[in-house]
């Protein structure tokens, strides 16, 4: 009960509250198995809810962004502002015609879009939105992650074949040899914060980060593997200048050139979430998640902190990177496929493992900030 | 240009040589090719840019009308004609082998006037189907619409070129050459495609992502402009040419304009003179901003494409003002201009300036040495001085292969030869050589306006001319320097109102047949930025 005012006073707005009322309701009324089986589909839904809300948000955060680089207004018909113009969207591709092609591999193709979503959800599932806000807290986390994500490929790749359109194909072919290459980037830059962090659970990856965020605790090192994430992460997602599996003014539309309606519509969708997934992954491992700002020592100015909830400090983070992500994709003409793989396995990838062995010694010699200034940093 | 009558008689001892507008060499089929050589191979002067290739149907006879040039100066240039009197199986000799800009000029002849030429590797039909009956451009072509009945039924592309062929002992062999391998793995890009900027169509076969071949097919908006002109009166035709380009509409028109002026002999204002060159440098702005943005476009920077639309729109706005249309400058007419520029014409052109100048800075931070972007411009899409004359690559292009064809400069028309002005060089020859030439040409065509825009002298803008307006009898030619290239218009005259027969050369058309050449063995996204960087518009093709 102490617990609980102290949580009541200091963090007024976290959802933990509500989270543990509703747990509670269930429990009284239900016997634990069964409680558990509803909270499980309410976390579902509220997580496919978020899921889409999100990515309606995107799309229209982008459309104003992408607008006001181009000296354009971009949506402002609908609502104040054009915050509707989403839903409308949506409307719009959820009662569009989805067009079967005469002689497209019918099983493949209808599979290929749900491929890619169930990725990108699955991803979802084991983000930390903030405090007690995550739906299952693996302890290989970030393992979890990288492999659910690497599946949304082969939906893409399954897309390409079955739609039978030189055009898909060879989009198809270049996300298969882009997705691989920089899958291992990725891979290697989180594995290089998980030397750092020591383990692969995300709540204790961010508690460990409470004073001193990854970034700033492996300096250098980490700071080349955040560079090297926000890269490759921006490859995987297949956005500009990345964008070559649908390059549209080489493919028309690339893998996804053939599909319609919702079915494209989940391609749409995925690609908006993957942005949004690689951003909270940064976020989370190099930025210390949604834990709030807090400086060792000034109790007065953590407990400020405290005041903005953490599941802001996450979105307030992963947005700022999200940015980024958008800045880069409006400026930046698109790379060739030979240029691609070249960025990656002749600097990425070497740069990467050198950088990983750099951070095995800086971890072992000590010389991570939290280490050199335990007073200042450390937990 | 003794010399060069001497050439000739040398090559053919019984060829008509005339002075005309232009020297005109009249030779029998059989002598064309040796004449021609004789004439590419000439040390001092060599002709070795063909300028146009115009087919003719004299009545009586079928035959060829080429416009020859020397790479090294514009000004010297012959005029040679042959015929053939065959009307049933009209044969010429190709000059294939020395010009490569002959290719699909020959097959376009073959396609309009039936003529099949003789040693040129690949004589289907460029601009119409296969299946196409009669020779539309002949004088004798049947109007019955149901002879080319309009069919919803889509014909399977064949890729099979055929060829006559002579021996060494002097037989024709006809042949049929496939123009691809059976295991090639073709990709159609166009003619529904985002980038071909118009309805292009590119076969290519691919070996993966490289470009293995590339076969231009043209022609889906082909609307027959040459032979729609002979049922015009020489006004009604003017509105035709901002058809052909759309984008250096105006400077076509002005081509057309001055051929008859010079033909008819009317003299044109001193005032509507510096308003032609003042628009057809704005103009110039406008097509190159457009190139700009696509070509950014094409690499996928889309920011960069709506930078340079946001500025075409000033240049635009402009137009409007001046004569109500935006993409067609309604302006240009045979003795001057339609009506005088708004009052406030000279002071938003001087706003214009300074600001077009912020924003070429602006693109050069933003754009030109973006690290990505040069990795797609530099070294891709290598065209050669030789390739460039060979193929009749003029305007930005060509001058970026370091061949000097700047129009302006070798045959001033308008004001050019008062105004101070550089022709942009590069001779890298590759796409970010072509990029940048586009760039300083914007910067050269302020520079052109600034001189002009504040001494544009008072007085009439239009010449009186005649209610009806005929041409003597003759061939009357004028080139022009338009955004992509040289802008020919040949008008034959038989002394009425309406011409016997309109040529336009377009500067596209080289810049799309040399596609081929330079995209093999370069990317496929290279190919979509390659086009970007030639910069052709389709409708000058099809005409």
């Amino acid at each position: 009960m102490q617990l609980k005012t102290m949580l009541f006073y200091s963090h007024p707005l976290e959802l933990t509250r509500i989270l543990e009322a509703i747990d509670t309701f269930l429990r009284i009324h239900l016997s634990p198995g069964l409680a558990t089986l509803a909270e499980g589909i309410l976390v579902g839904l509220l997580l496919l809810a978020t899921y889409a809300m999100i990515a309606l948000a995107l799309i229209y955060i982008e459309r104003k962004v992408a607008a006001s680089f181009q000296a354009r207004l971009g949506p402002n018909r609908l609502g104040k502002y054009g915050v509707f113009q989403s839903f409308a969207d949506m409307i719009k591709i959820l009662i569009k015609e989805i067009i079967q092609i005469k002689k497209a591999d019918k099983l493949l193709f209808y599979v290929a879009p749900f491929f890619v979503i169930v990725a990108s959800v699955l991803a979802f599932g084991a983000l930390p939105f903030g405090m007690n806000l995550q739906a299952i807290d693996f302890n290989i986390g970030v393992f979890y992650l990288l492999a659910v994500s690497s599946l949304g490929v082969i939906g893409i790749l399954l897309a390409g074949w079955s739609s039978n359109n030189k055009y898909s194909m060879i989009g198809a072919m270049r996300s298969g040899a882009q997705f691989i290459s920089y899958e291992l980037s990725a891979g290697f830059s989180l594995m290089t914060i998980v030397v750092l962090s020591g383990t692969m659970q995300f709540s204790e990856i961010i508690e460990g980060q409470r004073y001193c965020w990854n970034l700033f605790n492996g300096h250098l090192p980490a700071m080349i593997a955040f560079l090297i994430y926000l890269i490759s992460g921006h490859a995987e997602t297949n956005r500009g200048p990345f964008d070559l599996p649908e390059a549209e003014s080489e493919l028309t539309a690339g893998y996804h050139t053939e599909y319609s309606g919702l079915q494209f519509g989940f391609f749409y969708l995925s690609e908006y979430l993957n942005m949004f997934i690689v951003a909270a992954v940064a976020a989370t491992v190099f930025l210390g998640g949604w834990m709030p700002l807090q400086i060792k020592g000034w109790e007065a100015f953590n407990q400020a902190m405290w005041f903005i909830p953490s599941w802001v400090w996450f979105f307030g983070k992963a947005g700022l990177l999200m940015f980024f992500s958008l800045w880069v994709r409006w400026s930046f003409p698109r790379l060739r496929i030979d240029l691609l793989l070249n960025l990656e396995w002749k600097y990425l990838l070497p740069a990467n493992l050198v950088n990983l062995l750099v951070m095995v010694v800086v971890v072992l010699s000590g010389l991570t900030l939290t280490e050199l200034f335990p007073a200042l940093f450390g937990n | 240009m003794r010399d060069i009558t001497h050439i000739i008689r040398q090559a053919a001892e019984d060829a008509q040589i005339e002075e005309r507008q232009k020297l005109t060499v009249t030779v029998k089929p059989r002598q064309l090719h040796p004449v021609v050589e004789a004439l590419y191979r000439n040390k001092e002067l060599p002709f070795d840019y063909l300028v146009s290739l115009t087919g003719m149907d004299w009545g009586e006879t079928l035959g060829v009308i080429y416009q020859f040039s020397s790479s090294a100066d514009l000004t010297q240039e012959v005029v040679i004609m042959t015929a053939t009197a065959d009307r049933e199986d009209p044969l010429l000799y190709s000059i294939t082998d020395l010009y490569e800009t002959a290719h699909l000029n020959e097959r376009e002849v073959y396609a309009l006037f039936g003529i099949r030429f003789i040693n040129n590797p690949d004589m289907r039909r460029f601009l119409l189907n296969d299946q196409w009956k009669g020779f539309p451009f002949r004088k004798d072509y049947s109007h019955d619409t149901g002879l080319n009945p309009v069919t919803v039924i889509s014909s399977e592309i064949v890729d099979v070129a055929p060829c006559i062929r002579e021996t060494a002992d002097g037989k024709l062999i006809e042949e049929n050459n496939p123009v691809f391998d059976e295991e090639d793995y073709i990709v159609n890009i166009g003619p529904q495609h985002p980038s071909t900027h118009g309805v292009m169509h590119f076969r290519t076969s691919l070996d993966g992502e490289i470009v293995k071949k590339v076969d231009v097919h043209s022609g889906y908006i082909h609307r027959g402009i040459e032979k729609l002109c002979e049922s015009m009166t020489y006004p009604q035709m003017l509105h035709l040419t901002d058809r052909l380009d759309y984008l250096s509409a105006n400077i076509n028109r002005h081509a057309l304009c001055m051929c008859i002026e010079k033909a008819a002999e009317i003299e044109v204002p001193g005032r509507a003179q510096y308003i032609r060159t003042i628009m057809d440098e704005l103009q110039r702005i406008s097509s190159h901003l457009l190139a700009w943005a696509c070509q950014c476009n094409d690499l996928g920077a889309t920011t960069a494409f709506i930078y340079g639309m946001r500025e075409r729109e000033h240049v635009l706005d402009i137009f409007d003002k001046t004569c109500g249309g935006r993409l067609i400058v309604n302006q240009n007419v045979v003795g001057g201009i339609m009506f005088d520029i708004y009052p406030d014409f000279r002071k938003d052109v001087n706003v214009f300036i300074p600001y077009m100048r912020k924003r070429l800075k602006e693109y050069d931070d933003f754009f030109s040495h973006n690290p990505i972007a040069l990795g797609r411009m530099k070294h891709i899409g290598y065209l050669s001085r030789e390739d460039a004359i060979s193929y009749g690559v003029t305007g930005p292009a060509g001058r970026a292969s370091g061949w000097s064809c700047d129009v302006r400069k070798y045959k001033p028309y308008a004001l050019y030869d008062r105004v101070e002005f550089n022709e942009v060089m590069r001779t890298e020859g590759d796409s970010y050589a072509r990029y940048q030439n586009r760039l300083d040409e914007i910067a050269q065509s302020l520079h052109i306006i600034e001189q002009l825009i504040d001494n544009i002298p008072e007085g009439e803008v239009c010449a009186k001319t005649k209610p009806v307006i005929r041409l003597p009898q003759g061939q009357f030619f004028q080139s022009v320097e338009t955004g992509k290239g040289e802008f020919g218009v040949f008008v034959e005259s038989r002394g009425d109102k309406t011409p016997y027969r309109v040529k336009f050369r377009s500067p596209s058309l080289s810049a799309v047949s040399v596609m081929p050449l330079i995209c093999r063995d370069a990317f496929l996204s290279d190919l979509i930025g390659i086009a970007g960087s030639m910069d052709f518009v389709i409708p000058d093709i099809d005409r």
